[in-house]
């Protein structure tokens, strides 16, 4: 029996994913619940796995399609026996997906997506030069490509690359030469550029700094760094410090912690903080729920949990959702000073920095203090200036002398 | 019709038997014809087998005498020669038992014969009795060896002037021992006997022992060899050999000519080569054609100039190698079922059994020299492996060569403990047109002597990190 294979339901306001990367070619033995095939939608990748024990009958939507929720991608062919390792050929064209990708052969992250075991010194070219091993001609046992092939095509390659010329005419469309590369946007890319120039062209933003000398967090991490880590069972962070001083503030100031809805404000007596997290595939922002609820130890504890989960793909769908205030730290790269971009529909961001040890003038005396600035973006649609530089002046104000937070003043 | 058969093969050494058992896996029926009495050929009766169980067991004995004083055991050693020679009886028995099962179990009859092609479709053999028989064969498939190459003036009487298959039977341990041939039989019974107390002399035609090999490879093997004791006289060949008071007396003058010299020794080894096999088979008459050095001649898918007769293995071209015949007697049979069977001679590995052992696969330097090829060379010496250090078996190198521009491996070159166990890898990269990087980016157990493999892989491009 033919048990069809469909895009399952991946959560309320996504409806439409890309076919990453199919595991199985057809004919494959498949065993229940064993991951067919993977989706890539904008927050999350997930796993289709086998609705049945068989074999993979047909492939009917190929990798780099778009894909809608109930879409049929294949079919399984219940109670066969399929082949241990098919053909590398399997998978013909069939079905038309929902959007057909322009067919990119030069594309190397697509190619190297193909199950045909790639022999180690070609992976690390195809890696390094983004050539990929797909369009080359292996002249090895059944077509291997081999190192040698990858290196003769590389040289090909930059043989057919014009030697530089000294001024190059520029007259009309630039050709599209063999020194480019088209490459399809991954879902993730492509949903990061949408919002951000959505929040961009709906928000008034604008940016206010401020500095915070850290030394007393610091003090503070170091004295109790780890008699927290043995009773909580987590580092103790900055992460944390950071929730605690925007919560004390966005109390204060629940302007920053509102959205604007139509001709509304809400309000929102709660405070959901999302974090974000570089990953491989791009930025993404889980969030920390009634972070105000939560002790240093559990922010911390569930910020670390998140990035693990961010880096291998795991996150749910749910956890990407909503959030009423962001923090985005892009010291960990080494920015001294940025202006993040609002994560629409919020009203507030804070970029966090690197800690330099910086001269100060501290009772007109200069001293060395390990210092960060402080960036607030803001709508100022809904936010004033003296309640966006009030803001940033508490977080501080709750970093400089930590005991604030335990005075609630 | 019991005497009907797809395919009749003449030989049951490892190219016939694997013949016959390849027949059985593809559906041909077939028979095995071995004039011997026991199948197996050369190599399990008189060759391969034999002479490792007697490499293995010297080996011990030599080890237990001069090796474990260094390492903190105390024995007493004796020779049990009648003991060490039922060793190797009993696993040749075995051996010989076990081939003839895997004819059964695929399907063969095993005829015990001399074979004779009567017409192209006919084979008929001569039972130990006397009694003919008469096969109908579709199929011929000559697979009938090699045998030793006699030394002119020399003759061999298995007695105190011998064949590899009289030293590997010798009664007792001779005093003195005069290889002729320095190649890897030479070698390896040379071994056998040296290190169950005999004097070795190597005398051999050539400037160089075991001919074929890489040079470097060869002079390191050469220097180990003599500090274990065998003499060797290069450039030198046998002119003749008289028997005086119990002892031979081996003449023997430089190779280029010149002044003679004679040798005293008492038992003499004649080593010098192995010829085709192919008398009494009638091949004039069926109008097989034979190369110079009396070879069948075949095209690549092992066919001869006769319809319906194939030949494989030692008595067609390419190395006199077991392994050989049974890569061609797998492709002959799939040829003769209509399939797709080849054999790729660059990759087929040869080992000499000696302590250490020597191992290659693929191009040696100096082919490649000739060939005109730009390479690059990774060296690993044992004596930087971890492992080689724990089991006190530091001699040797690891050697790899590897294409200048396209990093394919196009030779691995082993001298040391296992080496024949080691350039298996080798071969696999080689079959599969591996680069040098390709293995040096594979994950090799610590600690192995494969590391060693790794390193020298490292080395052609220069990332060695153990030395």
């Amino acid at each position: 029996m033919s048990i069809d294979i469909k895009v399952p339901a991946m959560g309320e306001s996504v409806t439409e994913a890309t076919v990453s990367r199919w595991f199985k070619k057809e004919g494959d033995a498949v065993a229940r619940d064993e991951p067919l095939l993977e989706l890539e939608t904008d927050k999350v990748t997930v796993e289709v796995p086998a609705p049945a024990d068989g074999a993979l009958q047909s492939i009917s939507v190929q990798e780099g399609a778009t894909v809608q929720v109930g879409t049929i991608l294949g079919a399984i062919a219940e109670g066969k026996t399929g082949n241990a390792s098919a053909p590398a050929s399997a998978a013909k064209p069939a079905a038309k997906p929902v959007e057909t990708p322009k067919p990119a052969p030069q594309a190397a992250a697509q190619a190297l997506k193909t199950d045909a075991p790639v022999m180690p010194s070609v992976r690390r070219i195809a890696e390094e030069s983004g050539l990929s091993p797909a369009a080359v001609n292996g002249s090895g046992k059944e077509g291997r490509v081999l190192k040698g092939d990858m290196l003769a095509a590389l040289e090909t390659r930059a043989a057919q690359r014009p030697a530089p010329q000294p001024a190059p005419v520029l007259s009309g469309p630039r050709p599209q030469a063999e020194r480019e590369e088209r490459v399809k946007m991954s879902r993730l890319r492509k949903t990061i550029a949408l919002r951000l120039k959505e929040s961009q062209n709906t928000a008034a933003q604008l940016t206010t700094f401020n500095e915070v000398d850290m030394s007393h967090v610091m003090a503070l991490r170091a004295e109790y760094k780890e008699s927290f880590e043995k009773k909580h069972g987590v580092r103790l962070g900055f992460m944390g410090f950071f929730v605690k001083a925007c919560i004390a503030a966005l109390k204060e100031l629940p302007n920053v912690n509102a959205e604007i809805e139509g001709d509304d404000i809400v309000y929102k007596n709660y405070y959901d903080i999302g974090v974000a997290v570089s990953t491989e595939r791009g930025l993404i922002v889980p969030v920390v729920r009634d972070a105000d609820k939560l002790g240093l130890a559990q922010i911390e504890a569930a910020i670390t949990d998140y990035g693990t989960r961010a880096r291998d793909g795991k996150l749910k769908l749910e956890e990407l959702q909503g959030g009423t205030f962001t923090i985005s730290n892009g010291g960990v790269f080494g920015s001294l000073m940025s202006t993040p971009i609002l994560n629409s529909p919020q009203s507030g961001i804070l970029g966090m920095h690197k800690i330099q040890p910086r001269p100060i003038a501290i009772d007109d005396k200069v001293m060395i203090r390990p210092m960060m600035y402080l960036a607030l973006s803001y709508d100022h649609r809904l936010v004033d200036g003296r309640e966006a530089v009030t803001f940033l002046v508490r977080v501080k104000e709750n970093l400089e002398d930590p005991q604030r937070l335990l005075l609630d003043i | 019709m019991p005497d009907q058969f797809d395919v009749v093969i003449i030989g049951g050494g490892p190219g016939g038997y694997n013949a016959a058992i390849r027949a059985g896996q593809l559906g041909l029926t077939s028979a095995c014809i071995d004039k011997r009495g026991t199948f197996g050929g050369t190599c399990l009766n008189v060759g391969c087998i034999p002479s490792k169980a007697l490499l293995y067991t010297s080996e011990l004995y030599d080890k237990a005498r001069v090796e474990f004083p260094k390492l903190g055991i105390k024995t007493t050693t004796e020779l049990d020669l009648p003991g060490m020679m039922a060793h190797k009886t009993k696993v040749v028995g075995e051996l010989t038992r076990g081939v003839e099962f895997l004819l059964k179990k695929n399907k063969s009859e095993a005829i015990v014969g001399e074979a004779r092609i009567a017409a192209p479709g006919k084979v008929e053999v001569k039972g130990k009795d006397g009694s003919v028989r008469t096969l109908d064969a579709k199929n011929i498939v000559i697979a009938t060896g090699s045998d030793v190459a006699p030394l002119p003036g020399v003759v061999i009487d298995e007695g105190m002037i011998v064949s590899s298959t009289g030293a590997l039977a010798l009664k007792s341990v001779p005093r003195r021992l005069l290889v002729v041939g320095g190649g890897y039989i030479g070698l390896e019974l040379g071994s056998v006997w040296r290190r169950l107390g005999s004097e070795v002399t190597v005398v051999e035609f050539l400037d160089r022992i075991t001919p074929g090999l890489d040079n470097e490879i060869a002079k390191q093997f050469q220097r180990i060899l003599s500090r274990q004791g065998i003499k060797f006289q290069l450039s030198t060949k046998v002119v003749g050999v008289d028997k005086k008071g119990g002892a031979l007396v081996v003449i023997v003058e430089p190779a280029a000519g010149g002044t003679r010299q004679t040798l005293e020794a008492d038992v003499m080894l004649v080593a010098i080569g192995r010829i085709p096999y192919t008398a009494g088979l009638g091949l004039d008459k069926a109008g097989v054609a034979l190369d110079k050095r009396g070879r069948v001649i075949t095209d690549a898918h092992f066919k001869t100039n006769v319809p319906g007769i194939w030949a494989l293995g030692d008595c067609r071209e390419g190395p006199m190698l077991a392994h050989k015949a049974e890569d061609e007697a797998v492709a002959c049979i799939e040829n003769i079922a209509g399939r797709a069977g080849h054999v790729n001679y660059d990759a087929i590995p040869a080992v000499v059994y000696t302590a250490p052992e020597v191992a290659s696969v693929g191009k040696t330097e100096e082919e490649l020299k000739a060939a005109g090829i730009v390479y690059k060379i990774g060296k690993f010496l044992f004596t930087a492996n971890p492992r080689a250090k724990t089991i006190a078996a530091t001699d040797g190198f690891v050697k790899m060569l590897a294409d200048a521009k396209t990093d394919r491996v196009l030779g691995v070159h082993i001298l040391g403990a296992e080496a024949g166990n080691l350039i298996a890898e080798a071969t696999l990269a080689i079959e599969f047109g591996a680069s040098s990087e390709d293995i040096a980016r594979t994950s090799h157990a610590h600690p192995t002597l494969s590391e060693a493999v790794r390193q020298a892989a490292m080395g052609v491009e220069g990332w060695t990190t153990q030395m």
